[in-house]
């Protein structure tokens, strides 16, 4: 006995001294690592912060700004390539690129997460609810959401904004219905996995009740895959809703969006290559931002990589 | 010695698709307070699924329990609501699992895990639960100041004692050891279970010790059960079954261990393999690997006989006796 009692001390000796470290610690150590996705990371920071800046230039000036310089039109200097007066040069209606650049990018990444934040709420609790009762349940969620994903997802996000009208709500709502299977399915799968687990049953010999078992137990350990599927969902969800704005459908001139940009400025590639070229390496290097976060995200969080 | 806990009859059956799995199939035994029960048999013979049919943690469907009844100290098991039942899981029986690398969430911390259950079964503060918490890990070896550590800081020994610390947080009456040390090695094992009898004595707490090595029963239980195909085929005290061992399978179980004593070139297995328990043999369920095999064998359950001081044995070549 003495001798357990010894080895458990060996045991314990270096502990205190060692950093303890949460699992949401640890995979953010790994993620740190990772100098592309910290590079990515940077980049959303960096939209984050100017998209926060311009609200709050609007809500100071009560739009008078926005008004005056973001939609200003200045048609006899249309089209004039970018200068030390106007970084991004100006428009097709001589409105200042760069302004307008930095207006839109709220529409794209906010709009982007907020569709996104609703599929996973909406699609986590149907998967959940899925997974964990099985059966009849499992079969009438999982196969409605089987006819969502039968449809591409822009087609029915075009569908919906077609039939209910154009509005930011509306494209947001059809946006965040196109993502809603994805998320149930991918909850779905990690809470079947998890459902089975020996730690599950374990937490039911102590008398632990459904709803904790749900709550301490499934949830934190099938949030991992949920987190990245998310953050990939944002990359897409920016894409749909600039691919909305490009058909049309999505948000309206002139509020400035970097789809509908792109879409406008496609007509002067010819004589003004700025126009059409800046909105798109914005939609470009904010997915792959995203995405290259993403990636970060999946390596830093799966345990299998643990070092 | 008052009786704690009283299985009568107990019938397990898995609804699958291969067909009716008899898991169980009339089992009964008794654990008075304060004592150890070993229960022995091969993969497959039911030793989990009696345990989970106590803790009624067998998942329904595919499993039913069929018939039988489960006393735990006066009270019906069986006809408690799911409420009560989850007062009576944790706070008045305990399970330890066979596998400790897999029984422990991963996304708690060790001491959130054994407070969780100190509270939902103690009225207490959570700083009151805290310090017990503390005091559970120090009682099973482990440093309180590692309550702050998630599983994976932890090596197989010592998750498996953090298992035990939960198990006894609550002071349960009944502890239920479903295979304690199998996925532990030879030495650990050691360590294990000798912390376990200790605390057992130290809480005067009856134990289910279910195991298929016989060498951890002989160490550990003052009865043993052995279990074949779903039923009990031979149960009695240490010395009973050691020394007077009646039941060809215990006989055989007792061939296949390598002995310190006894020059033996080769081990003597039992022949053959457990029958599948969606067909399982009419007559007595050992008879296919039988060496006494008789043709009454073949059509007739035999009973389970006592042939001496609480002695149970399942054999016709004891009935003749």
């Amino acid at each position: 006995m003495a001798n357990l009692e010894k080895t458990a001390s060996e045991q314990n000796s270096n502990i205190s001294t060692k950093k303890q470290r949460s699992l949401w610690q640890e995979a953010w150590r790994r993620f740190k690592k990772n100098k592309l996705a910290m590079a990515g990371m940077g980049f959303i920071m960096f939209l984050i912060v100017i998209a926060i800046g311009t609200i709050i230039v609007d809500l100071v000036t009560n739009k008078s700004f926005y008004d005056a310089y973001v939609i200003k039109l200045d048609l006899r200097n249309r089209l004039e390539p970018p200068s030390s007066a106007h970084i991004f040069g100006l428009d097709e209606f001589g409105r200042d690129m760069f302004l307008r650049m930095i207006w839109a990018i709220r529409y794209s990444l906010f709009m982007g997460t907020i569709a996104i934040v609703i599929s996973t709420i909406v699609g986590g609790v149907l998967g959940a609810v899925a997974g964990f009762y099985g059966k009849l349940t499992d079969n009438v969620i999982m196969r409605f959401m089987d006819i969502l994903l039968a449809i591409p997802s822009m087609l029915l996000a075009i569908a919906i904004v077609a039939a209910m009208g154009t509005s930011i709500t509306n494209v947001l709502i059809a946006i965040a219905i196109s993502y809603v299977p994805t998320f149930a399915r991918t909850v779905r799968a990690s809470v079947l996995t998890i459902k089975d687990q020996e730690f599950i049953e374990a937490a039911r010999a102590v008398g632990a009740s459904d709803t904790r078992i749900i709550f301490k137990y499934i949830i934190p350990n099938s949030l991992a895959p949920i987190i990245v599927q998310a953050t990939l969902g944002v990359a897409g969800a920016i894409l749909s809703i600039a691919g909305l704005s490009f058909l049309g459908l999505g948000i309206q001139p002139p509020t400035p969006e970097w789809g509908a940009m792109l879409s406008n400025a496609r007509t002067y590639i010819r004589d003004a290559w700025h126009i059409t070229v800046i909105p798109g390496m914005g939609i470009m290097l904010t997915i792959l931002a995203i995405n290259v976060v993403g990636d970060g995200l999946r390596d830093a969080l799966d345990p299998r990589l643990k070092s | 010695m008052k009786e704690l806990l009283k299985v009568k009859d107990l019938v397990i059956h898995y609804q699958t698709d291969d067909g009716l799995v008899e898991a169980l199939n009339g089992v009964s035994l008794s654990i008075g307070e304060g004592e150890t029960l070993g229960l022995v048999g091969e993969t497959g013979a039911g030793k989990t699924t009696l345990a989970k049919g106590i803790m009624r943690l067998i998942p329904n469907p595919p499993g039913k329990i069929k018939e039988g009844e489960i006393f735990y100290d006066g009270k019906d098991l069986l006809a408690l609501g799911d409420i009560e039942m989850q007062d009576i899981r944790g706070g008045h029986i305990s399970m330890i699992f066979q596998d400790p690398m897999t029984s422990l969430n991963p996304v708690m911390t060790v001491g959130d895990q054994i407070m969780e259950v100190i509270q939902k079964h103690n009225n207490i503060s959570k700083q009151e639960a805290y310090q017990k918490a503390g005091e559970m890990l120090e009682l099973v070896g482990i440093v309180k100041e590692r309550a702050n550590d998630y599983p994976h800081q932890f090596s197989g020994g010592m998750k498996q004692r953090v298992i035990i610390a939960i198990a006894l947080a609550c002071n349960p009456k009944l502890l239920i050891a479903d295979e304690p040390t199998t996925a532990l090695d030879v030495t650990i094992q050691a360590q294990v279970l000798e912390m376990i009898n200790r605390l057992k004595k130290k809480l005067n707490t009856s134990m289910l010790l279910i195991t298929h090595d016989l060498g951890v029963v002989a160490q550990n239980c003052d009865h043993v059960a052995i279990i074949y195909a779903g039923e009990i085929v031979e149960y009695g005290d240490l010395q009973q079954v050691f020394k007077n061992t009646q039941h060809p399978y215990t006989e055989g179980l007792f061939g296949s261990i390598p002995s310190l004593a006894a020059n033996v070139k080769r081990l003597q297995p039992v022949e053959g393999l457990m029958p599948d328990p969606t067909d399982l043999p009419e007559g007595c369920k050992f008879h296919t690997r039988c060496k006494y095999v008789q043709d009454i064998c073949k059509k007739n359950v035999p009973p389970l006989i006592d042939i001496g001081e609480g002695h149970l044995v399942r054999c016709v070549r004891c009935q003749k006796q």
